[in-house]
């Protein structure tokens, strides 16, 4: 008698799932045709790239990069691909590339522009990273003067005297808050700056850059222009912003009733109207409300009309941050015996501002794209040129090359940004 | 029963101010009130002194003057012999007008293309997230310019209509023209009878309202369901449809024609509100489907396992469970994005749209001189906009507010 049992002793080979069930099959039948609606939609979808890829594409790559004038470029275009071939003339980047990007800032000079974005990141740096040495933080505090320096030149002892202002009013603080209180402390540190400016650091600084001359060129404000001027103008409104902010978003949570009104009615009124209309304040008002005789140029007045717009928006961002923390930070700090702004300097603004930095940026994001509104004012930023550049006879008629650029330029940087935020947002998610 | 706190011993004593903490914030608020003051007083000092070196001190009376100039994108009566003041409430009504033109349209997208971004088809949520962030991170005002430009520079010129080998021609069944003038659609002509038509339209709007808590009422009280919606659609259409014809179609349209250089007839809509109100409605429309998927989102999915545990289906589902909760979530963010949208149309003034903002802050302004007057108008118009919608938000949200506890 035979033994008919069998007994495999070996693995069977693992048999290939079916073809509807793998790969790129599987996940097209899953994401594009999983049923009717969908395969009829993907398919729609799926000619909608082809007709706008196909148009765009060849027009893109069809294109001529170096001629002065678009007639010209046309022209070569219908030499190199025949005749009626429609390309994209981007030599009009190619022409005014430096124009877009520095305004009419002297050739000579673009180092400065340059050098001052470049040191912007070492200078926000440590606010971003925990990693670096709380030292760079120095370099950081005396950045914005620095690139004022740069960038509109002049005598170096202007921007020390400002920074000597803040100086006195730190030293101010010191002295007087140790002889009378804290509060008479932060009165003086407010009004000795104030003082200081006023009435004694031009005729300082003029004294001095006449005994020790430190001056490099100075450039003029309407030399200024492109994506420099966005980014400058919104570099400055940003970081300025910040410290109003938080006195502001403060002062809104504050149960001092008067102060309370004051920082409301502000945040209220700036959030309330449109940029533009402030925008025609600094360019026709604000000069009204200075002293008469007094004419500041509209690069600094649109600046301040745009900081305080900022600081509006930001302290509602910070405002955010503060309502965010646990009550029981607020009540810990007060049960250490820490006082108002003891727990707020140590307690509440580090948590709070940590917060909100995923706000901070998408509101500076926000105002950088806002910038472009100070070409209807005059300025020429990389709208107000493409205005100018279109307005020219060479260029006259070339819409797509340019506003695509533009809006390339003002893509990345947003986009990255605001990638940016999103990252932040994941790491400093500390909950569950 | 005895007191806690010790009567003050001596009185009050001016060092008391500063560091009592019971007077301290007197103090504060006092300085602050003082400082404030001063500063708006030096403020305005300075502005009342250079005006009134200027030979203009604050007056309101230029309003009444004659305006003299011709706003051709108008919503009431005006001609060049009206008034400042006229030529101002035109142009209120044309910020409003595009303001709601384009917040409705910006919703209708903007819901749909966050619906869309949410849908499990991976080529349509890539097509719709590429939308919103090529729509997000570009500035308004570029776009509005951008549309402009290929409005004039791409649209035909209306001479290219004309002959028989016509270069352009026109639109859906020869009704709408699109050229580099405007788009010019069909206007309706009202004949005799036409009012019973549009009373009988009115009414069956009334008679939907009616039927749908008719139909709500007896659902509570039965528990039947009736197709509401296609016996709503029916009512909505059928009604109007057969007293059109009974009337014998009194309502006809006015298409456009090519006389001399131009379109006549029809109803003309202007590049520049076309070329805003699309751009504006675009540019909201990216940041609203943020704003309805992450409402959406933010629905947590026990709710929808929950109502399915429960035998709903998924139509229900949505309608009932999913949307009320998310539009709590979708629509304070959505107002503040109307409130944007309001803003934003100030940028008219980029492409000639003669809204509130290129009226009086335009060319009243300029022509008067009367810049301090003009700019306190336009602010409190907006600031009145402004107000009115916060209010109504925060109306709603107290409404929709969960009551915990």
């Amino acid at each position: 008698m035979t033994d008919v049992s069998y007994v495999r002793t070996e693995m069977l080979q693992e048999k290939a799932p079916p073809v509807s069930q793998a790969g790129i099959i599987k996940w097209l039948r899953e994401n594009m045709f999983s049923n009717i609606p969908n395969s009829i939609l993907s398919i729609v979808a799926l000619w909608a790239i082809y007709y706008v890829l196909s148009d765009v594409l060849p027009w893109a790559f069809k294109s001529s990069w170096n001629a002065n004038s678009l007639g010209e470029c046309r022209s070569a275009i219908a030499a190199a691909y025949g005749e009626g071939a429609s390309g994209a003339c981007w030599s009009v980047i190619h022409d005014r590339f430096l124009q877009l990007i520095f305004g009419f800032y002297p050739k000579e000079l673009y180092w400065r522009p340059v050098l001052i974005f470049v040191l912007m990141f070492v200078a926000i740096a440590p606010v971003l990273f925990d990693g670096l040495p709380k030292k760079m933080l120095r370099f950081t505090m005396v950045y914005p003067f620095l690139a004022f320096w740069l960038l509109w030149g002049g005598s170096l002892w202007f921007p020390l005297m400002i920074i000597a202002g803040f100086v006195l009013g730190y030293l101010a603080f010191g002295v007087v808050s140790k002889m009378a209180s804290s509060l008479v402390g932060m009165i003086a540190a407010v009004l000795v700056p104030i003082l200081w400016w006023l009435f004694l650091s031009g005729d300082v600084a003029t004294m001095l850059q006449s005994i020790i001359p430190l001056s490099i060129e100075s450039v003029a404000s309407d030399k200024f222009g492109g994506f420099m001027l966005s980014i400058t103008i919104g570099v400055i409104g940003i970081s300025l912003s910040l410290p109003i902010g938080i006195v502001l978003a403060l002062g809104r949570q504050s149960d001092l009733m008067i102060v309370k009104v004051i920082c409301v009615g502000f945040i209220e009124f700036i959030r309330g109207v449109p940029l533009i209309t402030l925008l025609f304040v600094a360019s026709t008002l604000l000069n009204y409300f200075m002293p008469p005789g007094t004419n500041f140029d509209l690069i600094l007045r649109v600046i301040i009309m745009v900081t305080l717009f900022a600081s509006a928006y930001m302290a509602e961002v910070i405002r955010g941050g503060l309502a965010a923390l646990p009550k029981g930070q607020y009540e810990g700090a007060d049960s250490l015996g820490l006082d108002f702004w003891q727990s707020t300097r140590l307690v509440i603004m580090p948590q709070a501002l940590k917060i909100s930095i995923p706000n901070i940026v998408s509101s500076f994001i926000g105002l950088f794209k806002d910038t472009t509104l100070v070409s209807i004012i005059g300025l020429l930023d990389p709208i107000g040129l493409s205005t100018n550049i279109r307005a020219n006879m060479e260029w006259n008629g070339v819409i797509w090359e340019l506003y695509g650029f533009i809006a390339l330029v003002f893509w990345l940087f947003c986009f990255s940004m605001s990638r940016y935020s999103m990252y932040l947002e994941r790491k400093l998610q500390t909950g569950h | 029963m005895s007191t806690i706190t010790d009567p003050v011993q001596g009185g009050f004593r001016i060092s008391m101010l500063l560091y009592d903490t019971r007077y301290r914030s007197m103090t504060i608020q006092v300085i602050a009130l003082i400082g404030f003051l001063l500063a708006i007083g030096w403020l305005f000092g300075n502005a009342a002194q250079n005006l009134a070196a200027l030979g203009k001190p604050l007056n309101f009376s230029f309003l009444g003057d004659t305006a003299g100039y011709d706003i051709n994108q108008r919503l009431i009566e005006y001609n060049s012999q009206m008034t400042h003041g006229r030529a101002a409430v035109v142009g209120l009504l044309n910020t409003l007008l595009v303001a709601v033109l384009g917040c409705i349209t910006a919703t209708v997208i903007g819901v749909l293309v966050g619906i869309m971004r949410l849908s499990k088809n991976w080529i349509i949520s890539k097509i719709m997230t590429v939308y919103i962030e090529t729509f997000r991170n570009v500035p308004v005002l570029l776009w509005i310019i951008m549309t402009m430009a290929i409005f004039i520079e791409v649209f035909p010129k209306p001479s290219d209509f004309r002959g028989a080998d016509a270069v352009a021609s026109m639109k859906l069944f020869e009704s709408v023209a699109v050229t580099n003038r405007g788009i010019f659609i069909p206007s309706p002509v009202f004949g005799s009878g036409s009012m019973a038509v549009i009373a009988v339209f009115i009414l069956s709007i009334v008679g939907i309202f009616v039927f749908g808590r008719w139909a709500h009422k007896r659902q509570d009280e039965t528990g039947q369901i009736l197709p509401t919606f296609w016996i709503k659609l029916g009512i909505f259409f059928i009604p109007s449809i057969i007293v059109f014809y009974v009337m014998g179609q009194p309502i006809s349209l006015e298409y456009p024609e090519l006389k001399g250089f131009n379109f006549k007839g029809g109803f003309h809509m202007r590049n520049s509100l076309i070329a805003l109100w699309f751009a504006l409605s675009l540019y909201t429309a990216a940041f609203i489907a943020e704003t309805v998927r992450s409402g959406i989102q933010a629905v947590s999915k026990g709710q929808t396992e929950a109502a399915a545990a429960l035998g709903l289906r998924p139509g229900r589902i949505t309608s009932l469970v999913v949307l009320p909760q998310a539009l709590r979530v979708i629509i304070p963010p959505m107002i503040s994005q109307y409130m944007n949208l309001t803003k934003n149309s100030s940028l008219a003034i980029a492409v000639g749209y003669m809204d509130i903002t290129g009226t009086l802050g335009g060319v009243t302004l300029n022509q008067t001189g009367r810049e301090m007057e003009s700019l306190m108008i336009l602010m409190a118009i907006y600031l009145t906009i402004s107000l009115t919608i916060s209010t109504v938000m925060n109306v709603y949200n107290e409404r929709v507010k969960l009551r915990e506890r």
